[in-house]
């Protein structure tokens, strides 16, 4: 075997750099199985008792169940806007789709806190400081750019002639619409909705700004509980979100493979 | 003219129709009437205005003027989905979706045909394209002939009583546009709908077509069988469009029931008045064109004659084909029987034909050969 240095130093970078990204990621998982109440690395001792904190603590468990609820409705308003959107946007053509797609993208360029502090000011106003309809408007704002992005790219390779031909058939608009536009964009807009639903479920800026004792989302719990007392649960939590996104991402990719026809 | 006698075939009428883009004049006040159960061909170069008269009549676009009619019914202002027309595109325009069973039966579906209906449709129709075989196959499993099968399979499964089809075999290959071109001559006796077929290839049109309207620049010049176009061409362009020709321009005498043209130090005659004030050319088909010995004269009526240098002289089995060039420099094509010892290239030769199979026409200025 003929051992050459330049491809020897290759292969051991390209290791460090694989290394360098998973492992805040495989950190956490240790520390979540940690003995005594400290957050450190490598853990001492081994128990579960982060994990059944986790599921027994009512604040952890109901912060869970308050970013999965948000995260859903974020997920099916954002897709249903940006989806309506992006067509739009690729009918019109023109230079005036141009602005409204820079306008809709907006959210996702500005800086997270000039955001958080615009929101947190009009919702003093409007009294929407810690509400379900507060956080679902701030949300959903942030997720719309990628369901545009996501689908505009579907709508992008759509051939909008297939819509002639079916109209030549005998389909009204609205049919087409659900007949074949609509199968033939869904993985734009399942992908759309599922960075919608992740923009949501991460977000802490704007949730932290806008959060109330009654209505805290996991994030902001996982902060809140950080800067308080440094409990392990929170390497529980994060063990647990990084296996439930491997399945979600697992069985996307197993469904994409078996979907793919054309 | 030959009529299918099926009475599922409807009349298209189109009366005064424009369409215009802007300042752009994409069809200028055209009408036609395509008869029930014709098989009509638009014929014409690209931007001509064929496709822009199809897409009215589907419905994809809208008139800026005038009125189309189906049988008895106005529907210029129909939506494209109610207008119960089975339309074939270039590009075939297959659902990927969905199987070639599900694509056929998709305007039944719209229609609210019952399935055990829908079904036996299908399978008819798929049969009628040789593909019931592959009815659970995907488009994307299928090649490009197998595909605009289908598409044709589609377009008529809801037995429309006019079916457009906009340059259906465009994407495919010479063998394959023939042996398809068949089928759908043998479709359109079976259903008896009338059918309108958009090309740029002429050869098509002829073999296909019981008429032709043939288009240029956003206006029809002449509607008239194959045969008619081919041998009374009323412009210089349909001559020139149709089949090979040779163009003879020269200064006219205005005369009586002929007219004689000077070209390259001949006189020659066509039957026909010229107007005084316009130029005039004579269009000449090659197959009319004799070659004979320089000094050999006229006779047997062809008392055209034209001196010229073989440039060209071509083998083609049952007939050769010289191109021969006068002394003006243009060139002649003709098409003689196989000669046993034929003219060289160079030798001096003399083009003979009879003054009634040349065609006098206005010179329009066209010089645009035909495709394909």
């Amino acid at each position: 075997m003929n051992l050459n240095l330049p491809r020897l130093l290759l292969s051991l970078t390209c290791l460090l750099i694989a290394i360098w990204l998973v492992a805040p990621t495989f950190v956490i998982i240790p520390m979540s199985f940690a003995g005594k109440k400290s957050l450190v690395f490598p853990p001492q001792g081994f128990s579960l008792q982060w994990y059944e904190n986790f599921f027994t603590n009512p604040q952890w468990i109901g912060s869970l169940i308050v970013s999965a609820k948000l995260a859903v409705m974020v997920s099916v308003v954002a897709t249903v806007i940006g989806t309506m959107a992006a067509i739009g946007i690729e009918r019109m053509k023109g230079r005036g789709a141009g602005i409204i797609r820079a306008v809709l993208i907006t959210p996702m360029i500005v800086p997270g806190v000039v955001l958080a502090v615009g929101i947190y000011a009009v919702y003093l106003d409007t009294r929407l400081v810690g509400t379900w309809t507060g956080y679902v408007l701030a949300h959903t704002l942030l997720a719309i750019p990628f369901v545009v992005i996501a689908v505009g790219a579907n709508l992008a390779v759509f051939d909008e002639r297939l819509e002639t031909a079916a109209a030549s058939l005998g389909a009204s608009r609205l049919t087409t619409f659900f007949t074949i536009t609509l199968p033939l964009i869904l993985p734009g807009i399942l992908s759309g909705a599922l960075f919608a639903f992740v923009t949501s479920f991460d977000e802490v800026i704007v949730s932290l700004f806008i959060t109330s004792p009654q209505l805290k989302t996991l994030p902001v719990q996982i902060f809140s509980s950080m800067t308080r007392d440094a409990d392990p649960t929170v390497a529980a939590v994060g063990s647990l979100i990084f296996l439930a996104t491997s399945l979600i991402i697992g069985l996307g990719l197993i469904f994409g493979m078996r979907g793919r026809r054309v | 003219m030959t009529l299918n006698t099926s009475t599922k075939g409807a009349a298209v009428d189109i009366r005064g129709v424009s369409k215009f883009y802007g300042s752009f004049t994409a069809l200028d006040d055209i009408s036609l009437r395509v008869e029930p159960g014709e098989f009509m061909s638009f014929l014409g170069p690209s931007g001509s205005g064929k496709t822009t008269t199809l897409n009215l009549i589907a419905g994809f676009t809208d008139l800026s003027a005038g009125e189309i009619r189906l049988g008895e019914q106005s529907i210029g202002h129909v939506p494209a989905h109610k207008r119960n027309i089975g339309v074939v595109f270039q590009h075939y325009a297959l659902f990927p979706h969905m199987s070639v069973a599900q694509n056929v039966a998709y305007p039944l579906k719209q229609r609210g045909i019952a399935k055990a209906d829908r079904t036996r449709a299908v399978d008819q129709a798929l049969q009628k394209v040789q593909l019931d075989k592959f009815a659970h196959r995907y488009p994307s499993e299928l090649s490009g002939g197998q595909q605009q099968r289908v598409a044709l399979a589609r377009a008529m499964v809801f037995t429309p009583s006019l079916l457009l089809m906009d340059e259906p075999l465009g994407a495919l290959d010479k063998k394959l546009r023939e042996v398809l071109q068949l089928e759908i001559r043998r479709i359109h006796r079976e259903l008896g709908s009338t059918f309108v077929y958009v090309t740029h290839d002429q050869e098509e049109a002829l073999v296909l077509s019981d008429r032709i309207a043939v288009f240029n620049k956003g206006r029809i010049e002449q509607v008239g069988s194959g045969h008619q176009l081919y041998t009374r061409p009323e412009t210089l362009f349909v001559g020139q469009f149709i089949g090979e020709s040779s163009v003879l321009r020269g200064a006219h005498s205005a005369g009586g029931a002929e007219t004689a043209l000077t070209i390259a130090g001949a006189t020659l005659v066509a039957p026909g008045q010229a107007r005084a004030d316009a130029p005039h050319v004579i269009l000449l088909r090659p197959e009319s064109v004799m070659v004979q010995a320089s000094g050999t004269g006229p006779k047997d009526g062809m008392t055209n004659i034209l001196g010229g240098t073989v440039r060209e002289m071509l083998y083609l089995g049952a007939a050769m084909k010289y191109e021969v060039t006068l002394a003006d420099g243009n060139h002649v094509i003709a098409r003689t029987p196989t000669q046993d010892e034929p003219f060289a290239i160079g030798s001096a030769v003399e083009l003979a034909w009879n003054p009634k199979d040349g065609t006098l026409l206005a010179d329009d200025g066209s010089t645009a050969g035909h495709e394909g």
